[in-house]
């Protein structure tokens, strides 16, 4: 489960060293827009070393590497890969540079499990969403807000609706593909209130995590993404119900007044299969 | 010789033996002051020397309610140097780096001993430079007051600080232009020291309420100023923002739930360090949600505990020192907010001190090792760096007393097999609380019970000793230097450890 992606700068040793305290599931060392231009040879290798010498075994690590038309991407890729971390974030993903980016990893380590995480941030990109979800390694998408307002010349705003088709767009693709779909970092830091009713909105609209941008935010993130008590407690009574009455070969049913359907059995399947997987829940709790 | 935790002190010196070992030893008093003069005004620091007749070898006291804006030890030690006295002992409850004239006078070789409870900056590292001709003696808040009623600090003369005096002498620190709110540190100085002078700025014909009774007072200073009350203000009085601090805070405040300790009429001391201010807030937020409110909050009084007892959420207050403006209005101005001395507080020999009666506290730590022992005296390369003040004393008192404290700071992990110093003896830490985990001390099996099942991430010591060094590697141990600068002195008045040179 990636319910929370954690952006952490790749130039503060201290930060690397607590990556794993956080409780997020995912952790991205930032060699990009976190890092300034003198310090950048001096993060790749801080973010090597802790990659090499830290277990972090409770969380994904990612890194973001800096742009491949940058002179530094190369270099990235090349330290990165023999660093092994679960995933390389692609910033100003397009498929031309998702491919790209496979071509040199080929290159490089033709056997790499190294999986992509691209950020479309880009009008360009958000069209070419469908597409780069189903090149090869790519396992979620990271939709950028920031970025794509501004290559929009527009204005962001904190409830979001001038982002509301790109955010749908890549949630929709990302599901066609069955692959993660994040959504973009809240950026103000002090709003709690804000950033939860983002987080619920991204997760109506699809969206199966959130990029955080500083740690203090995960603990919402994650209480979004995540299957409530009451969501649990509903989708067990439905699967209970619908399989009682499949054994009897009745169809469609009500439950509390509201029609019980196939899909809406296999939501609650699948919603009880993430609560499993996040320990909320077990089968063995039914028997 | 070895005291009981196998820490090295002088042949001569009283050993430290256990945490409850003043119930073996009775309480002995000297006689309060009993005064039969007048109070006498003056308005120079020349003339009231000229009162005072100061000899080499006294013992002069002070307090430190104004903090960092206090210019009364400033003034006084900017005097002792013109008389060009020598041998001298002072006093201080704490010691800031803002005070300049004592660092003077030390400088100056005046200095023979030095008692205090918490001090750092500057003269913290004269007198590593071994400027003081005997040694620097560490207490705990409560000890200071014990070893002043026990004559073992004998004060000559205690200057005190006084926001606000009226023509009776009788003194505040509620009112005046250098208000600080509540004068606690201060009254065994005031009820214990030979002679007594009342320093302040402010006149009034009346006070609302007297802190320091005239009936002790032997003279009072008037001048322009005794300081500036900004800056009482304490650097560590901010709520953090820093990440792996509100992960230590919030797991502190999951812990008291598991452990049903915020419940109905609980008591509660926080202190005021940044993770400390955390855990007050996810605690009252607890309180707020749970419709739970509290019997007491006691200790520094913060601004965080002020909109507290205004909110109905605490029912009392027990301030021995304010540590911003809003604590110092609010013992003025709110009748629950009550100031009390520092032997009310923790003296161990008070017939009951507030310490004994709370449920938990929150204390930091430089250091902690596998017995639980907590260093706050020194870092780890044995420079001094603060003290215990009611580190100890609460530790001690409380049902249960937590260290919150990262587990790796600047590098360095804080686990240790041998403390640097120890400030706090084991046997009264029963819980660290740090980002990686939580330990508690085997000797709390009760604590250990009540946990079984939890969600908590609960580790051994031991664990929590061998994560921290996959992580940081293990340090090198550092050889203390001699000569002795110092000793660690327990609130019972024995001697807990020794401070060497770094």
């Amino acid at each position: 489960m990636r319910r929370s992606l954690l952006f952490l700068p790749g130039n503060n040793p201290a930060i690397l060293n607590n990556a794993d305290v956080f409780d997020c599931d995912c952790v991205i060392f930032d060699l990009e827009d976190a890092v300034s231009i003198d310090e950048k040879d001096a993060a790749r290798s801080l973010v090597v070393q802790a990659l090499k010498t830290f277990e972090h075994t409770k969380i994904e690590r990612l890194v973001r590497l800096n742009g491949v038309d940058t002179s530094l991407f190369q270099a990235d890729l090349a330290a990165l890969l023999e660093a092994k971390p679960d995933g390389l974030m692609i910033p100003k993903a397009t498929v031309e540079t998702i491919t790209s980016v496979n071509q040199q990893i080929d290159a490089l380590d033709a056997h790499s499990s190294i999986l992509l995480f691209p950020l479309v941030e880009s009008p360009k990109g958000i069209l070419e969403v469908q597409t780069i979800a189903i090149l090869p390694r790519v396992k979620g998408i990271l939709f950028g807000g920031e970025d794509f307002a501004q290559s929009m010349q527009i204005e962001r705003t904190k409830e979001g609706w001038e982002i509301f088709t790109a955010r749908s767009l890549v949630a929709m693709a990302c599901k066609a593909a069955n692959i993660d779909a994040f959504d973009t970092p809240f950026t103000d830091t002090f709003d709690e209130v804000g950033l939860r009713k983002d987080a619920l909105l991204a997760k109506q609209l699809g969206m199966s995590g959130k990029a955080c941008i500083h740690p203090n935010q995960i603990a919402v993130v994650q209480a979004v993404f995540s299957p409530s008590e009451q969501a649990i407690f509903q989708a067990r009574r439905i699967v209970k119900a619908f399989e009682e009455h499949q054994k009897q070969n009745k169809g469609v049913f009500s439950l509390d007044g509201k029609m019980v359907d196939k899909p809406i059995y296999e939501r609650a399947k699948h919603l009880l299969e993430e609560a499993r997987q996040l320990g909320l829940w077990r089968e063995s709790d039914e028997k | 010789m070895k005291n009981s935790l196998s820490r090295d002190i002088l042949d001569h010196q009283k050993p430290f033996v256990s945490v409850h070992d003043y119930q073996n030893h009775p309480h002995q008093t000297i006689a309060k002051k009993v005064k039969t003069e007048h109070v006498v005004f003056v308005y120079t620091i020349e003339e009231l020397m000229r009162h005072l007749n100061l000899k080499n070898g006294m013992c002069f006291s002070f307090h430190h309610h104004l903090r960092s804006g206090d210019q009364v030890i400033n003034t006084v030690c900017n005097e002792l140097i013109k008389q060009n006295l020598a041998d001298l002992t002072i006093a201080p409850s704490s010691i800031f780096p803002t005070y300049h004239g004592l660092y003077d006078l030390i400088r100056n070789r005046q200095v023979k001993t030095i008692h205090t409870n918490y001090l750092n900056g500057p003269i913290a590292t004269l007198i590593n430079q071994k400027y003081l001709s005997d040694y620097l003696y560490m207490h705990t808040h409560g000890g200071r007051a014990r070893a002043i009623e026990w004559g073992e600090i004998a004060i000559d003369v205690a200057f005190l600080a006084t926001p606000a005096v009226d023509k009776q002498g009788n003194g505040t620190g509620r009112e005046g232009k250098n208000a600080c709110g509540t004068l606690g540190y201060a009254i065994s100085d005031l009820e214990y020291a030979k002679t007594v002078v009342l320093v302040t700025d402010t006149i009034l014909d009346r006070l609302q309420a007297v802190d320091f009774d005239a009936s002790y007072v032997d003279y009072v200073l008037v001048l322009d100023s005794i300081g500036e009350a900004e800056g009482i203000v304490s650097g560590t009085t901010k709520l953090t923002r820093d990440p792996v601090g509100l992960k230590i805070a919030s797991q502190t405040v999951a812990l008291l739930d598991e452990l049903g300790m915020i419940t109905p009429h609980f008591s509660m001391q926080t202190g005021a360090g940044g993770i400390s201010l955390a855990v007050t807030e996810f605690v009252k937020q607890r309180m707020i949600q749970n419709k739970i409110t509290a019997r007491f909050a006691s200790g520094g009084i913060t601004k965080s505990y002020v909109e507290m007892l205004e909110a109905g959420l605490v029912e009392a207050l027990y301030d021995v020192q304010c540590f911003d403006l809003d604590a110092a209005l609010s013992v003025k101005n709110n009748a629950n907010h009550h100031a009390m001395s520092a032997s009310e507080y923790a003296n161990p020999y008070h017939p009951n001190p507030i310490v004994n009666d709370l449920d938990f506290v929150i204390l930091g730590a430089t250091e902690i090792d596998l017995d639980f022992n907590v260093n706050v005296t020194t870092d780890s390369f044995g420079k001094i760096i603060g003290g215990s003040g009611g580190h100890a004393d609460t530790a001690a008192g409380a049902k249960v007393a937590i260290i919150t404290t990262q587990l790796i700071r600047s590098r360095l992990p804080i686990i240790k097999k041998r403390l640097t110093t120890i400030t706090t003896p084991g046997d009264s830490i029963d819980i660290l609380v740090c980002e990686r985990g939580i330990a508690i001390n085997p000797k709390r099996q009760d604590l250990i019970q009540r946990l079984q099942g939890s969600n908590l991430p609960l580790f051994s010591m031991e664990d929590l000793y061998h994560l921290q060094h996959q992580l940081t590697g293990i340090p090198k141990e550092l050889p203390h230097k001699e000569p002795i600068i110092g000793f660690v002195i327990y609130r019972d008045g024995s001697v807990l450890d020794t401070l060497y040179q770094y």
